[in-house]
């Protein structure tokens, strides 16, 4: 079942570069999907505009039947509620602990504390961390904190992980680890779309890759390798 | 049950964010003080002088004074032709003798010198004393009164009670001025004080909209936020306007100038009320200043 329809997307910003040309693409329910590229070919313009962060000047984004193009200022949060994110640099709140930090996207929707406690605890669990719940960001190492940032990006249990550069400070152990975590996270049927330099890891997942190029989709391969290609 | 948690949190947020940002939040509340304060002072001034004109408007005793001539047959025709004039309430007829010894009465000046005076010699002039039903229409009644034959000079003291509404009627303005300068800079304060609260708050709300926060629920704290600075800053005003209110009361013993007519508004339910609408100005400023803040820097 296609969980995401890009037709025809092209994206400038306001300075007059265009980010994306010609953009199709779609992706399935359960997928892994990399997105590999050189440095400005354009990886975190798809990723913002899939969580909506940015409009596409042109085409349709579908997500899960929501036309995410024509979709309103005030009406993103139906949209991210289906959605989880993770960035490079994590964005954990610093006077929060690991705790709070994950229950702390449950309570904006005002839900149970029991409830919230319950479903803290299991996604801390699933990224290892159950035992530094009380610590605070700052006596965390950078692996762990990202398993945070994932804890947090999955506890309202999203159809969709968008994750961009997870890996893009970590050691390539601390990186495997993660990506251990995300893999995990995608058996139990969530859908997660990457973009990644990390060559070592796209490799190894062998997952679909695709290949984008001064903002086109250049390449889509099932089970790819990331020197499939010369870079 | 979902709705009451998510007030709930709506409130811990604001009220967190209060203390949070203290220092500004204190310059906020004591500049609300500071207006509420000149606020609740026009309230007194303004509403006692309304008080106190409308109760010398209603008071007014019109004279009708008669010629030196004038026979008692002809002060009998005149009380006839009163008595007819719609407008008329009461009326007293005061002998020039009686005028006399009322002065008398008043000031130990005058003693020796209405002592001296003979029934030809007094002065002062016999009169009618009439109370009129409607105020509005004095004029007119004035006017017919003036027709009657014999009458000297009528005066009901227009001058005086014309001129301290004039008097009063500035000091509104003033109040008014004032007041509404101290909302608009109060409004700003709190707008500032609401902006930086987002500002310091920013990866807060960034995460907020990325895990999908509705808009209400990221704006409503900061509105809240403002709301509960406006209630603290309302606290001092009230408390002095009622305990104010009811000291001056107590000390003028509800009269001014020691005249019976200058009545000062009964402190029950007036403090109450004064108070009310002190809370209520409080909050629509602080919720109006935050408004502002959030619709600028709370773009989603
Ligand atoms: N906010 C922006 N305003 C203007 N131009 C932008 C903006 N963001 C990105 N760009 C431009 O769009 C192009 C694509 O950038 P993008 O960030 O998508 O690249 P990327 O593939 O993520 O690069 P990297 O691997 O370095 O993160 C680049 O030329 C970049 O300069
Ligand atoms: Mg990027």
């Amino acid at each position: 079942m296609e969980l995401i329809r890009i037709a025809d997307v092209q994206k400038t910003y306001k300075n007059g570069v265009v980010a994306l040309y010609d953009f199709n693409l779609s992706i399935k329910k359960g997928e892994f999907v990399f997105v590999i590229g050189a440095s400005g070919s354009g990886k975190s313009t798809l990723i913002k505009m899939l969580y909506r962060e940015e409009k596409p000047d042109k085409g349709e984004i579908i997500i899960g039947g929501i036309n995410v193009a024509k979709l309103k200022n005030r009406k993103v949060y139906i949209l991210r509620r289906k959605i989880g994110v993770v960035f490079q640099d994590f964005k954990l709140l610093p006077k929060l602990t690991v705790y709070e930090n994950v229950a702390f996207a449950m309570e904006v929707f005002s839900i149970d504390k029991k409830q919230i406690h319950k479903r803290v605890l299991e996604v801390l669990e699933l990224v290892g961390l159950k035992h530094k719940a009380r610590q605070y960001p700052n006596q965390l190492s950078g692996g762990e904190q990202q398993r945070v940032v994932i804890a947090r990006a999955i506890v309202n249990k999203p159809k969709l992980l968008i994750c961009d550069e997870p890996t893009g400070n970590l050691d390539p152990d601390t990186s495997m680890e993660i990506m251990k975590v995300l893999e995990e996270i995608n058996e139990m049927g969530t859908t997660i779309i990457m973009a990644t330099h990390d060559r070592e890891i796209v490799n190894k997942l062998r997952k679909r890759v695709i290949m984008l190029e001064e903002g086109r989709l250049v390449k889509d391969y099932e089970k790819g390798q990331y020197n499939d290609e010369r870079n | 049950m979902k709705g009451i948690r998510a007030l709930g949190r709506y409130f811990r947020d604001a009220s967190k964010s209060v203390v949070r940002n203290f220092s500004l939040s204190l310059a906020s509340i004591s500049c609300i003080t500071i207006t509420l304060i000149v606020v609740s002072i026009s309230i007194v001034i303004s509403l006692n002088v309304e008080n106190f004109a409308e109760s010398i408007r209603k008071d007014v005793t019109v004279v009708v004074f008669l010629d030196n001539d004038t026979t008692k047959e002809e002060i009998k025709q005149i009380e006839e032709d009163l008595k007819k004039i719609e407008n008329i309430d009461k009326m007293e007829f005061k002998t020039k003798q009686e005028a006399a010894d009322e002065a008398k009465e008043d000031n130990e000046i005058f003693e020796t010198v209405v002592d001296g005076w003979t029934e030809d010699t007094n002065p002062l002039l016999d009169s009618f004393m009439l109370k009129v039903k409607n105020v509005e229409i004095i004029k007119d009644t004035v006017k017919e009164i003036k027709k009657l034959p014999k009458i000297n000079t009528v005066n009901y003291g227009e001058d005086i009670v014309d001129q301290l509404v004039t008097v009063f009627k500035v000091i509104e303005k003033v109040c008014i001025i004032a007041v509404i300068s101290l909302i608009v800079v109060t409004a700003f304060l709190i707008a500032n004080t609401i902006k930086l609260a987002i500002f310091s708050r920013k990866t807060e709300i960034e995460i907020m909209r990325l895990v999908g926060a509705s808009n209400i629920s990221i704006k409503v704290p900061f509105i809240i936020e403002g709301l509960f600075l406006g209630i603290i800053g309302s606290v001092i005003p009230i408390i002095i306007t009622i305990y104010g209110y009811i000291t001056i009361y107590n000390y003028f013993g509800g009269k001014i100038l020691s005249s019976s007519l200058a009545k000062l508004i009964e402190p029950y339910p007036f403090v109450y009320l004064a108070s009310l609408l002190l809370l209520g100005i409080g909050m629509l400023v602080g919720m109006f200043g935050s408004w502002r803040a959030v619709r600028k820097y709370l773009k989603i």
